[in-house]
């Protein structure tokens, strides 16, 4: 970091405008299906007001610097979404972990986990 | 909707790769998301339908929007200065709904011209442009394109003369912008549609020009 300290104070790692770094990778991917479907549970929910953008924010922005640098864009908004929901009453952990137990049993890929769809 | 798990030498549409992991092993993050999916659906919050329509409206947004904009300002001075006045209203009057946010055109002129970025997070006109570039979002563009804008446009091939001032928006979740590129020489009479297809996504985000 090359702000001083007193620059810092109150500065969070998401905030990276002005940091030092290195060569930008314009390289591009298309999204995965489970991605979009991410994308698109977040509009739905945040839509019929389950949680708001600043929600989502707020967990992305606490998960860390470290989130951000090993898991990619929809594994953290997956997480964060998941959170909120919770955090809103919309399902319970348990109802969660039911769920995922189920999912993982019905095969080894996406396809087959997520019954052919 | 290209999703079959067994197609796997396929490239997407545009041409690029899907990424490996729709094909692979399932993994925590998609277990995760086909549970949350199933859940939503059982509590009644969503359904399968809902989402399916929710996945092709975005499929259905691209820089083409964008490219019909600008090209319309271009030839429609009325509808330039309405769209650098109010961008959200005059987008809906193109029915591009611009939602929850304020639409914030900005136009570059032999002067200035301008670049967006999001150095908080990764907020984008995706109404407007679709979904943004991987390079938008990673820390390598939000850090550098309001320290050094100038060499980030030249490491993106943009080489601006000396006395053209850069301007660098930096968008909130409730604040986008669009760059009105200028329209290049060698333009006079063209149509709208032969104008939006000189319009490329980079250079509606400035980091580039278009080329007749």
């Amino acid at each position: 970091m090359t702000n001083s300290a007193t620059a810092d104070a109150g500065r969070r790692w998401h905030d990276m405008g002005g940091d030092p770094a290195g060569q930008i990778n314009r390289d591009e991917h298309d999204y995965a299906l489970w991605e979009k479907r991410v994308d698109a549970l977040m509009v739905i929910a945040s839509k019929k007001k389950h949680f708001t953008v600043d929600g989502l924010r707020r967990v992305l922005e606490d998960m860390g610097p470290e989130a951000f640098e090993t898991m990619t864009y929809y594994e953290r908004w997956i997480h964060s979404i998941t959170q909120n929901l919770m955090e809103g009453g919309v399902f319970t952990p348990a109802e969660l972990g039911d769920k995922m137990a189920e999912v993982a049993a019905r095969g080894a890929s996406y396809g087959e986990a997520s019954l052919g769809d | 909707m290209p999703h079959d798990h067994h197609d796997h030498d396929h490239l997407s549409p545009s041409g690029h790769p899907y990424r490996e992991d729709q094909d692979g092993p399932l993994s925590y993050h998609q277990q995760m998301e086909i549970a949350v999916r199933e859940l939503l659906v059982e509590k009644g919050v969503t359904t399968k339908a809902e989402i399916a329509a929710q996945i092709t409206a975005m499929d259905n947004r691209s820089p083409a929007i964008g490219a019909s904009i600008v090209a319309k300002a271009w030839t429609d001075a009325d509808f330039k200065a309405r769209l650098l006045a109010s961008g959200s209203a005059t987008c809906a009057e193109m029915d591009v709904p611009v939602e929850a946010m304020e639409l914030i055109v900005v136009e570059n002129t032999p002067d200035t011209h301008n670049v967006v970025v999001c150095t908080l997070c990764s907020c984008y006109p995706r109404n407007i442009l679709g979904l943004p570039p991987d390079w938008y979002k990673q820390r390598e563009y939000r850090s550098r394109a309001v320290r050094e804008p100038r060499k980030v446009l030249s490491e993106f091939g943009l080489d601006l003369a000396d006395d053209v001032r850069v301007q660098v928006h930096d968008s909130t979740a409730d604040m986008r912008y669009l760059v009105l590129p200028m329209r290049p020489e060698g333009t006079k009479g063209w149509s709208e549609d032969q104008l939006a297809a000189i319009v490329g996504r980079d250079s509606m985000i400035g980091a580039a020009v278009p080329q007749a």
